[in-house]
């Protein structure tokens, strides 16, 4: 098992690599470069040059791209184009923003889609069933922009007004400090996410429950609650987990449009901010962050499908 | 009916079944089951057999319904299993009626250590039990059960066990609370005959010894002689004979009793097997009156106008047939062994295999094999699973890439891999597999599975294509119509006879079988098995017969060549390796095969009173 961890934090490492290699091309590929996106339209070309030569970009591709790495090696992320100020003092408030939001989300939508998920699949064909899975359905339906204004305007604007539609906070305050402005994010990303979890968790308990297993252990005479909890319900979270892993790994990555919508301060923002400033360096360091949160959250869930699957485990 | 037997662990009266659409699957089933006495129950596929069982237990599977009759268990007339409410249920399920499932692989939870599916027997019922005395009841029915009690073995998971070791956790799984009656669903099926009869053995004692009654479901007439003591034979959802299982076997008095019986190939000497025409009809599409009557030799009139009831024979044997006790299929007819084949009758043999070696890693699963296979002869490959049979059948074909040899076809070298080998020697062998019902392709139709070897090696116009697949379609006794069937619109049957049209088809001198029958019921083996000696006589075939069941071989084989651990022990003529085994192993074999041999459990005399009656 541990060999079998170490392999796969080596596939990990190469594939942040690569994913690095990939966003550096991509970044120097776009055009504008670094110099001019400083020094604004009006520059000469001879001080872009001199730019150009005091930033390094005269050097061929891949020097750079080695310099690039080692700077990040060295806890450096480069210096942001509009700020000037180092990247990391950008990205690093909207990163525990962004985890908090990540954190809270996952806290209320992973036991939701649980809970619904299961007692789906529990009342199969039933009422609660079939009510659950039209409404999930529907929320699917619906792109998240839209889920987005329309609670704001059911809980901030037009019909009540409970919560700050934006997230827009006092300088020196922190998220935390103002829990109010997580919840109209928090349950737009829960009903994005939680139709395609609850959904995978009803479908494969409803394997589960239909093995020959499940039937040895029903004419076993074990009580409802064991079938379930012990002996359906362990063998149905294996998927599930990839399930949860890749909404995660959406949530923190993907979820630009939602935090730009609510003024969010994450990542996402940053990132929407900085592709139109051209702020290459902060979006490289964001695009990373988004590729490295990716494999740490699948890696986790391999770990944990292995921990659960006793065959893969020997 | 009301007195309480305390002797009785299950009174079963006019049980029926009904689908989820209505219809009956199972009706009008009563028996008796006595305390330490295992009833075996046997039909073929959709008999109903497996329903029976699990209604047992107050349970129906896939939306079925239990619609009316009683079940009274331990003879305790006051309490019908089938009015429970679902908790009350629950508190017998286990421990007073036990289960033991068909496929322990799938039966057993994947994620859960074995030690804890036992304790958890005794926790839901017993939630009292201290710690202490669980582990010690788990050792003593792992003792019962011959497996170590060890915490080293009670910590594994179901992977980490044998196919047997699985089915014993099973048993124990079920006996644990010692309860009055256990139902087996097939419990032996998919395990190797040495296995399978120290499963039985073990079921036998532990009902002898705690006083449990058991129904034991199967389909192998050969498992109920080994372990039953009443026979109960199930037809088309309705019993048709019961009775003591010497009674039963000596003078089946059901035409269809006798039907099965003379399907049942034996080891002793050869037969000329009989298969039962037509098919069993299926719920809803029953004829009037007897449900035998379309496919029995003796049906008149008078047997199709009413449904026909149970009537008493003798004492404890009941049959449902006007004409009970006529015989309506005689015993088979007795032939003649194959003459021991004259060692080289200076032809040229179809194939010759030389030092034959198949390793994967360190592990040899072939190890120097040789053999010949003369033309026109049926050369078996016995051996118990693990023994390299189907290694060996594989290489010959050109699956196993491992293989080191030196194989001739015709006199002419095999490649190791089939894609090396010339379109001709491609052509000349062909192999048919175990289960037909995962080798045809269920996306395409009969004409396509057949054609496609058609267009392999020949070339014709879209109607002559048709007309050659019908005769190859007829040759072995499907309808031209079949053609246009898809696979799981056929019958088990059905579709290992499509496997061996398009064997046929590419016009092959020598047929691989794989164990061909081993996932069919006994009259439709008998018809497979009548089918292969006429294609062998008629198209003059060699056939290389793989299969662990020594009476089939008896009936089919010219010569038998025996397997242990990927080395020949023994390789001579069919009786003369059944009659006088030389080799220590194949001696073995034959003692295995001898416990389940119906001939020797209940010997038939050529005067049966049935017979007279």
């Amino acid at each position: 098992m541990w060999r079998h961890l170490l392999e796969r934090s080596i596939y990990g490492l190469l594939t942040l690599v690569l994913i690095s290699a990939l966003i550096f091309v991509a970044t120097n590929v776009l055009p504008g470069d670094a110099a001019r996106a400083i020094l604004g339209r009006s520059a000469t070309p001879e001080a872009v040059a001199a730019l150009q030569a005091q930033l390094g970009l005269d050097r061929p591709l891949v020097a750079q791209y080695a310099g690039w790495v080692a700077d990040i090696l060295h806890g450096n992320l480069g210096n942001s184009v509009v700020t000037k100020g180092p990247v990391w003092d950008l990205v690093g408030p909207r990163l525990t923003n962004s985890l908090v939001l990540l954190a809270s989300t996952s806290l209320i939508a992973l036991p939701l889609s649980f809970a619904v998920g299961i007692l789906m699949a529990v009342r199969q064909g039933k009422w609660f069933d079939n009510t659950a899975n039209g409404f999930l359905i529907g929320t699917a339906g619906i792109p998240e922009f839209v889920l987005a204004i329309v609670l704001i305007l059911l809980l901030s604007t037009q019909v009540l007004q409970l919560l700050p539609p934006t997230a827009v906070l006092r300088p020196g305050q922190t998220v935390l400090q103002n829990p109010q402005v997580l919840v109209l994010p928090v349950m737009t990303l829960t009903l994005a996410i939680m139709p395609y979890l609850s959904r995978l968790i009803r479908a494969s308990l409803i394997d589960a429950l239909a093995s020959e297993y499940v039937v040895t252990a029903r004419l076993k005479g074990l009580p409802p609650r064991v079938i379930l909890l012990r002996h359906a319900l362990r063998n149905s979270l294996v998927p599930s987990i990839q399930g949860a892993a890749l909404s995660l790994a959406y949530i923190l990555g993907g979820a630009v449009v939602v935090e730009y919508i609510f003024q969010y301060p994450g990542l996402g923002s940053a990132l929407q901010s900085a592709v139109s400033q051209r702020d290459l360096y902060v979006i490289q360091a964001i695009v990373l962050i988004f590729a490295f949160g990716y494999i740490v959250f699948n890696m986790i869930a391999d770990m944990l499908t292995i921990l659960m699957t006793p065959r893969l485990r020997s | 009916m009301a007195e309480i037997a305390p002797a009785l662990a299950v009174e079963v009266r006019n049980l029926r079944i009904d689908m989820p659409e209505g219809g009956d699957i199972v009706d009008d089933v009563s028996f008796t089951i006595r305390a330490g006495e295992v009833l075996g129950l046997v039909g073929e596929s959709g008999s109903g057999k497996t329903t029976v069982g699990t209604a047992l237990l107050g349970f129906a599977r896939g939306g079925a319904r239990i619609a009316g009759g009683t079940v009274h268990v331990a003879g305790d007339s006051s309490v019908n299993m089938l009015d429970l409410t679902p908790q009350q249920k629950r508190r017998l399920r286990g421990k007073t009626v036990a289960y033991v499932p068909q496929d322990p692989a799938s039966a057993l939870n994947p994620s859960l250590r074995i030690g804890l599916q036992l304790s958890e027997v005794i926790e839901a019922h017993e939630p009292e039990t201290p710690r202490g005395e669980i582990d010690r009841r788990i050792e003593a029915v792992m003792q019962d059960v011959g497996l170590p009690a060890d915490p080293a073995f009670l910590m594994r998971f179901p992977h980490q066990l044998s196919g047997g070791q699985q089915q014993r956790i099973g048993i124990a799984m079920a006996v644990i609370l010692a309860p009055k009656l256990i139902v087996l669903d097939e419990p032996t099926t998919g395990l190797d005959v040495s296995t399978q009869n120290r499963i039985l053995d073990i079921v036998k004692r532990l009902c002898r010894e705690h006083g449990i009654g058991a129904l034991h479901v199967t389909h192998d007439l050969s498992v109920i002689a080994h372990i039953a003591d009443q026979v109960m034979v199930m037809y088309s959802g309705r019993v048709v004979e019961i009775g003591r299982v010497e009674t039963v076997y000596d003078q089946p008095c059901h035409p269809y009793t006798q039907a099965l019986l003379s399907a049942v190939p034996e080891l002793r000497y050869r037969t000329q097997l009989k298969a039962i025409p037509g098919h069993a009809a299926r719920p809803g599409q029953r004829p009037q009156g007897c449900f035998f009557q379309a496919r029995c030799p003796i049906a008149t009139q008078e047997c199709k106008a009413h449904p026909i009831a149970m009537t008493r024979q003798d004492a404890g044997h009941d049959v449902r047939c006007l004409k009970s006790g006529v015989t309506a299929i005689a015993e088979p007819e007795r032939l003649p062994d194959p003459l021991p084949a004259t060692a080289t009758s200076g032809k040229r043999p179809v194939i010759e295999v030389r030092d034959l070696h198949v390793a994967y890693g360190a592990f040899r699963v072939l190890d120097g094999v040789e053999f010949t296979v003369e033309k026109g002869e049926c050369l078996a490959i016995v051996g118990e699973s693990g023994s390299g049979k189907s290694t060996l059948s594989r290489a010959l074909i050109g699956l196993v890439p491992q293989q080191q040899c030196t194989a001739l076809l015709n006199g002419e070298r095999l490649a190791p891999r089939a894609r090396d080998r010339s379109r001709q020697q491609l052509q000349t062998m062909q192999y048919i597999f175990q289960s037909p019902h995962n080798s045809l392709n269920p996306r395409q139709t009969v004409e396509s599975i057949v054609g496609l070897v058609h267009d392999t090696f020949n070339r014709a116009s879209r109607s002559e294509r048709r007309q050659k697949i019908a005769e190859v379609l007829s040759q072995v006794g499907l309808s031209p119509d079949a053609m246009f069937a898809f696979p799981d619109q056929l019958s088990g049957g059905e579709r290992q006879r499509v496997a061996i049209a398009r064997a046929l088809m590419a016009d092959p001198q020598v047929l691989i079988c794989d164990e061909i029958t081993s996932a069919l019921d006994v009259s439709v083996q008998a018809a497979i098995v009548n089918l292969l000696k006429d294609l062998q006589q008629s198209r003059g075939l060699t056939m290389v017969f793989v299969t662990h069941n020594l009476a089939l071989v008896r009936n089919l084989a010219d010569r038998v060549l025996v397997l242990n651990q990927g080395k020949v022990v023994e390789m001579r003529g069919v009786a003369e390796v059944i009659d006088t085994p030389r080799h220590a192993y194949t001696k073995q074999l034959l003692a295995n095969a001898l416990v389940a041999d119906l001939d020797s459990r209940a010997k038939r005399s050529g005067e049966k009173e049935c017979l007279r009656a």
